[in-house]
């Protein structure tokens, strides 16, 4: 058992434990900092599949922007207050039978599926097709029009989250 | 690391997702949970293209660039879950305005 494979459980625990205390805590800001949480294992795993460049845009658009928009959301409408309206006890239970059911229906289908693959593993060394020079030859050669139009996308968002959120 | 731990992991995130999508009422929580499977599918994504490049990987002519693919789709859907945050979160406010409640259930008539 090498130190990548300690690294991968450890950052595999962390990441469905705070996943976990996303969907069960009571307070929505605890929820914020578990997702955090949940955002900086995801980088982690990423930086052992030596995608660096993914791993720090994980780490600030996701754990930067989007969670601090999050923060936002919540202390504006002071949300923290523990009344928020729960689902009765059998429709948690439902969901909860419902997502457990689609995990073991995944799993059993999948469960055999790196026996038909060439390659069964995924090494820590070597590989550097996270390395933000080439990702940024690939992106500006092949997905330049792709890259333009998510600029479009955003300026799009960007109206329509102004014009949404604008008081009439 | 067998590819088999990271679909394994990337499922276990995106059931996650669902269970709180299915039993929350609170449609920030909703909203955060379907950045955790966005997150699980990203996840998966990163872990198939480091696969299929160190299977190239002999090969010198191809290994440069193959499997970058992936990584590019990671790129953009993160730009797509940004500009989703950013709507979804105006249209919260919107509706905590209107309603004084971030209930989904409150949303179960969208006439007035």
């Amino acid at each position: 058992m090498n130190i990548s494979q300690i690294l991968f459980g450890i950052l595999t625990v962390l990441a469905l434990v705070s996943a976990l205390g996303v969907v069960v805590s009571k307070n929505p800001v605890y929820s914020v900092l578990c997702l955090i949480v949940t955002f900086f294992a995801i980088s982690g795993h990423y930086i052992l599949l030596n995608a660096q460049f993914l791993a720090i845009v994980n780490i600030i658009v996701y754990a930067g922007a989007i969670m601090v928009l999050f923060l936002f959301v919540i202390m504006l409408m002071n949300l923290n207050a523990e009344v928020e309206p729960q689902k009765s006890k059998i429709l948690k239970f439902a969901g909860f039978i419902a997502g457990l059911c689609l995990f073991l229906v995944i799993v059993a289908a999948l469960k055999n599926a790196d026996e038909k693959t060439q390659t069964q593993a995924t090494q820590l060394a070597g590989g550097d097709i996270g390395l933000i020079k080439n990702l940024g030859r690939a992106l500006f050669n092949d997905y330049v029009l792709p890259f333009e139009i998510s600029s479009v996308l955003f300026l799009s968002a960007m109206v329509g989250a102004v014009v949404i959120g604008k008081k009439e | 690391m067998p590819i088999n731990y990271y679909i394994f992991t990337a499922i276990a995130l995106f059931c996650i997702g669902i269970t709180g999508v299915l039993t929350r009422r609170n449609a920030i929580i909703i909203f955060m949970c379907i950045e955790i499977m966005l997150n699980a599918v990203n996840l998966l994504l990163v872990a198939f293209s480091k696969m299929f490049h160190m299977a190239y990987l002999a090969n010198p002519a191809k290994a440069v660039t193959s499997g970058i693919d992936g990584q590019l789709f990671v790129f953009f859907i993160m730009v797509v879950a940004a500009a989703e945050v950013s709507v979804g979160l105006a249209i919260i406010v919107m509706m905590y305005r209107n309603t004084h409640s971030v209930d989904v259930n409150f949303l179960n008539r969208l006439k007035n």
